[in-house]
């Protein structure tokens, strides 16, 4: 018969390697996989974002033993994690900051691969897997904000399911498939925690290796936008690159470190953190005949819920106006060529009349879907001659510096009372966000480009 | 690897030079779409266990509700399918705010299908004037809209205010008929349900002429 693999290990390592790839996974992924050099601060994130799974896998699994997925009892066994089980505060507070703090990691992830191009050729599907892992991350945060069926619960899983009635033609029948009930309630609970502690962890767990294998297959990028593979040494190794483990494993725990005594001090100082990881009104037991005065959406979805809020009738006109503006300019100025130079501008043509055709309520949810969805076509958008923000014109960065800025405002708005001012401040803010973007083949090739260097930019510390 | 050997003598091997042989592709092919029907199949009694239950649809039932205690601008709100169902009994005067606002709100006459049953399809959007009976849902988003019935200019509320309700989420306003006023996020006047008077001071929520209990 055909006889054991050989491998060069000995002993019950050696045994392990003849049935399993133990050695070549670890020197694949860890002890050979050679990363830039040059790597930064802005590097911790993505290392910090697996920590934060880990724990919220960990103390979810611990919540579940305690928690009861029931309309009746549900908010009531919220608060007995919290004040009879022995240490039930500690690991429920790690988990509701967990969930805010996964969101601050992944936020600051993705500005770093907005800063430094590493959605760009080849990494595109690296950068596709990181947007459909957030979008999992927006799923889970929403499902799970629901279990302690407090009165924010509620009422944000009413708002977010009615979204899908907003659908034309199957909108309404489609929400109460989703709630499986004509109001939020005991099923729709039930639904959202096996959506919470079982489907979306799935997906997301398998999302985030296929994250890592497609960006072990390509190689990481770096703050110089530089390809590392390019040059090697005569043993076949990049010479700006050092092998993942030692070198970045240790990098990594600095990173750790940090971050553990910031997310420490959240869980024992301010686990509600003034009402934005914890919103006041979720200390009280969800009521269907009662709204609170006012709601928002925790922090995290605040920039896009904005986007949902501005867009009311008058600003359907705006954005009717733009596609048309957008479509007159393709077909004169543009660069699609054959029978795209016509196709592409009769849809939005089309898309600006059924701008003013279709309710704004449901415009109102394409912006806050398409703000996300966006993302994902990223790769292809920008078109600069440079990956790296660095090496990109100065007025590149202001405009990042405004998309920045233009964010967080769009969050705070989020998180307001509606008011006239506040409306129009986010229907500019919606317009800048989107603009950013759906402008980006053209912006992103202005400008003087510096010369992008042969070798990365390393001191040694 | 290194103790394999090739065997040469296998002559029921398969040349792999061969083109594929044309009435096996045709059975790969059945045998997928078939096996694919089955599969597409098994999603469906999943797809339906999210409909809503036996039980769900059994606690639609009609609320009786006796009207005659509601004094001239009190409110009550009772249970009907989960939702709250507001009972208003308006004042002349704010019968009379009614007219002013005829020209602020996007569909004065109720004129979008689905909302509406025919007998409320007047100024007041009730079968008799002063007694108001809604869905205290926002057509928008499914929030319950607070009511605030001092007229005047207050928070989040514009000076020409009659009196009406405010959805604290995304702030679309109604008037005391339940109308949504212009370039506000709902789409739609506030929903008047199926009812019907049993006497002057009883109706029934849930049951008129086309929808029987």
């Amino acid at each position: 018969m055909a006889g054991e693999k050989t491998v060069e290990t000995t002993g019950l390592l050696g045994w392990l390697d003849r049935r399993f790839p133990v050695t070549s996974t670890w020197k694949a992924h860890l002890s050979e996989y050679y990363a830039p050099k040059n790597f930064n601060f802005w590097y911790f994130f993505g290392s910090l974002a697996l920590l934060v799974l880990v724990i919220q896998i960990v103390t979810g699994i611990f919540l579940v033993m305690h928690y009861k997925p029931d309309a009746e009892r549900a908010f009531q066994s919220v608060e007995y994690i919290m004040r009879e089980v022995p240490w039930g505060w500690l690991v429920r507070y790690m988990h509701s900051t967990g969930a805010s703090m996964f969101f601050v990691v992944v936020y600051l992830h993705m500005l770093r691969g907005l800063f430094y191009g590493s959605y760009r050729k080849p990494r595109e599907l690296v950068w596709i897997f990181g947007v459909a892992i957030f979008l999992c991350l927006m799923g889970e945060a929403f499902f799970g904000y629901l279990l302690p069926w407090g009165q924010m619960s509620y009422w944000g899983a009413q708002v977010i399911v009615n979204l899908f009635s907003a659908i034309p033609f199957i909108g309404p029948e489609l929400s109460i498939w989703i709630r499986g009930d004509y109001v939020v309630s005991d099923a729709t609970l039930n639904r959202f925690f096996s959506f919470h502690v079982i489907a979306i962890p799935l997906v997301l767990i398998g999302l985030v290796a296929a994250h890592l294998v497609a960006l072990h297959e390509v190689g990481s990028n770096n703050p110089d936008g530089i390809e590392i593979k390019g040059k090697k040494d005569r043993y076949g190794r990049p010479v700006d690159g050092i092998p993942f483990h030692p070198y970045y494993t240790v990098h990594d725990i600095m990173g750790v470190a940090g971050f553990l005594i910031v997310f420490a001090a959240i869980v024992f100082f301010a686990p509600e953190m003034g009402g934005y990881f914890l919103e006041y009104n979720n200390f009280i037991p969800a009521d269907q005949f009662k709204t609170p005065p006012h709601i928002a959406p925790v922090w995290y979805f605040t920039p896009f819920y904005s986007m949902l809020r501005a867009t009311t009738d008058d600003f359907t006109w705006v954005l009717a106006g733009a596609a048309v503006v957008a479509a007159v300019a393709l077909f004169f100025k543009g660069r699609l060529s054959g029978i795209w130079r016509l196709v592409v501008p009769v849809i939005l043509l089309l898309v600006a009349v059924l701008l003013r055709a279709v309710d704004a309520k449901f415009w109102g949810v394409v912006a806050m879907g398409g703000a996300v969805v966006i993302l994902f076509f990223l790769p292809w958008l920008d078109h600069s001659p440079v990956k790296s923000i660095r090496y990109r014109p100065g007025w590149h960065k202001w405009l990042y510096g405004i998309f920045i800025v233009n964010f967080l405002v769009l969050g705070y708005l989020g998180t307001q009372p509606p008011s006239d001012a506040f409306n129009l401040m986010a229907q500019i803010g919606t317009l800048i966000y989107l603009g950013f973007f759906l402008l980006m083949p053209v912006w992103s090739r202005l400008g003087t480009f510096k010369p992008v260097p042969e070798r990365v930019v390393f001191h040694a510390h | 690897m290194s103790q394999d050997t090739i065997v040469l003598d296998d002559d029921g091997a398969v040349d792999p030079n061969l083109p594929p042989d044309p009435s096996r592709r045709f059975w790969v092919g059945t045998a997928c779409a078939v096996g694919g029907v089955a599969g597409v199949a098994t999603a469906v009694p999943f797809v339906s266990t999210f409909a809503p239950s036996a039980k769900a649809r059994a606690a639609g039932a009609p609320v009786e509700v006796d009207v005659g205690d509601i004094a001239p601008g009190q409110m009550r709100t009772v249970e009907w399918r989960g939702k709250p169902v507001w009972i208003l009994r308006r004042t002349p005067e704010q019968l009379e705010g009614l007219k002013a606002n005829d020209a602020l709100v996007a569909d004065p006459n109720s004129d979008r299908p689905g909302f509406t049953p025919e007998y409320a399809k007047n100024e007041y959007r009730s079968r008799k004037p002063e007694l108001f009976v809604c869905v205290g849902i926002c057509t928008h988003l499914g929030c319950s809209p607070t009511a605030h019935f001092e007229p005047g200019a207050q928070a989040g509320l514009p000076a020409s205010w009659e009196g009406g309700f405010l959805c604290p989420c995304h702030g679309s306003t109604f008037d005391l008929a339940g109308r949504v006023f212009k370039n506000k996020p709902a789409p739609d006047n506030l929903e008047v349900p199926p009812y019907q008077y049993l006497s002057d001071t009883r109706i029934i929520v849930g049951v008129d002429e086309d929808n029987k209990a």
